[in-house]
């Protein structure tokens, strides 16, 4: 087994880079400068880590895993101390009502909750539901308006699973929240969770009939800027889509890139027009077009795509980057971060104009997430 | 029961543990186990009360999914084995 790692020592201002495997975690920390870069890792070694996250909300400096694997399931871990240990083996608190002939296969997202609610959290979880917290992860329930949706029959997998892998809130409405799940596609909750509805107009089921249901679209991932919060992006199954209103209606803005599929979506932490995403070339080849490792940024809303190759291979690169494994910091300029099933993992110190091979070797890559410590 | 060194440290380091009672079935077996490491059996069965698809048990030479499932019957002193299954990548 691989030594034991010790976890991250880190000053404020440092940047912190969390990436799940399907062999387990790493961590990766810099100083703002983000130059150069120390790995700490494996944590969970051998298990999948589908999901991270960093709580800095009311002071903490929280870090979220969700390690498992097909043969003994999945937990939720809590580090306080920079991953140098983790709470939570002995316990499984993320679980389905009995009788409901459901069990938590995994944890695709872990959710911190708005600022002004610090102790409230959401988890993402396969088959889809949302789960939330009200005591900081102590405990967790099934959202009940989403447990008990008269869609569930027919929500059906992905290749991935029914994963519930996208949770957004509305940081001035606490009864507002959307999520996205494969296949389901988005739904929207305007009353705290109670019931939910529908968001898919305009966004197509290339793989269904009728190529615009209300539910049922294989939606990848969905990203927003909370300061304009009523625009939400979204990187299809087939489609490249913007909402200006919620979800209400979706425009497609696929405007220059070399495909409309693929999985990851990141949001530029300042500028609510600057979205990032890796376009593969077919759901019957989900390796980047022509071989060419380039992430595409719009810095005007979708109304064009631009690639962004500097610094990463433009020959030979059959990569994959998956729908959580793109992320920013909040520094500025962003820092942007992506890793790629064939286990590489690449930084940008300067919103994206030039790439850095941070680290190769390490396991696929199934989340990356990204923060600056405070 | 005879846990494999994944589950072990949730026992307390043993290998072996002692159900102290004779489990008529395996899902008696099971139940015991959930009483007294709660930890083990959550790893072992789904909240559906499933035994999880990659887990083989084991009631001495046979693998429980073709002598009866959870309703396999539990000879006196019988031994239990949990051996994860030969998959993943």
């Amino acid at each position: 087994m691989p030594a034991n790692p010790s976890g991250v020592s880190a000053r404020d201002g440092d940047v912190l880079v969390m990436v799940g495997t399907t062999k387990g975690a790493f961590l990766l920390h810099s100083d703002g400068s983000r130059q150069r870069w120390e790995m700490d890792g494996p944590h969970f070694p051998g298990e999948e880590v589908y999901a991270m996250a960093y709580d800095g909300r009311a002071g903490r400096r929280t870090l979220w895993a969700a390690p498992g694997n097909a043969f003994f399931g999945v937990t939720l871990r809590k580090s306080d101390d920079l991953g140098k240990s983790w709470s939570g083996k002995d316990e499984r608190p993320v679980r389905f009502p009995e009788g409901r002939d459901l069990s938590v296969a995994r944890i695709w997202q872990i959710q911190p909750g708005r600022e002004t609610e610090p102790d409230r959290m959401f988890l993402g979880v396969e088959p889809t539901c949302l789960f939330e917290s009200t005591d900081a992860g102590e405990s967790w329930s099934p959202v009940a308006g989403f447990l008990e949706h008269e869609h569930r029959p027919y929500w059906t997998p992905g290749n991935g699973g029914l994963c519930m892998h996208t949770i957004v809130l509305d940081p001035a409405d606490r009864d507002r929240a959307l999520v996205a799940f494969s296949t389901g596609g988005v739904y929207r909750t305007e009353d705290g969770g109670a019931t939910w509805t529908p968001r898919n107009r305009g966004v197509r089921a290339e793989f269904l009939p009728e190529k615009h249901p209300e539910y049922g679209q294989c939606v990848h991932k969905v990203v927003h800027h909370p300061s304009r919060p009523e625009r939400l992006f979204l990187q299809n199954h087939w489609g490249l889509y913007r909402t200006d209103d919620w979800g209400d209606s979706w425009q497609d803005v696929a405007n220059g890139v070399p495909s409309d599929f693929g999985f990851a979506m990141a949001m530029h932490p300042h500028d609510p027009d600057t979205v990032y995403i890796v376009p593969l070339e077919a759901d019957v080849f989900r390796c980047v077009p022509e071989a060419k490792l380039r992430v595409y940024r719009t810095r005007n809303a979708g109304e064009s795509w631009e690639p962004m190759g500097e610094g990463l291979p433009q020959k030979d690169a059959y990569e994959t980057v998956l729908r959580d494994a793109m992320s920013t910091d909040t520094l500025a300029p962003a820092g942007v971060y992506f890793g790629t099933r064939s286990g590489k993992l690449y930084g940008s110190a300067d919103d994206g104009e030039s790439w850095t091979l941070l680290r190769e070797g390490l396991p696929p890559i199934v989340c990356v997430k990204a923060a600056a410590l405070s | 029961m005879v846990l494999p060194g994944q589950l072990r440290d949730l026992a307390r380091g043993r290998a072996r543990v002692d159900l102290e009672t004779d489990p008529a079935t395996v899902a008696d077996a099971l139940g015991a186990l959930r009483a007294r490491l709660p930890a083990v059996y959550e790893r072992l069965v789904t909240e559906e009360g499933n035994v999880r698809a990659h887990v083989n048990l084991f009631v001495g030479a046979d693998d429980i999914r073709w002598s009866g499932g959870l309703d396999t019957p539990v000879p006196a002193g019988a031994e239990i084995v949990v051996i994860p299954s030969v998959s993943g990548g």
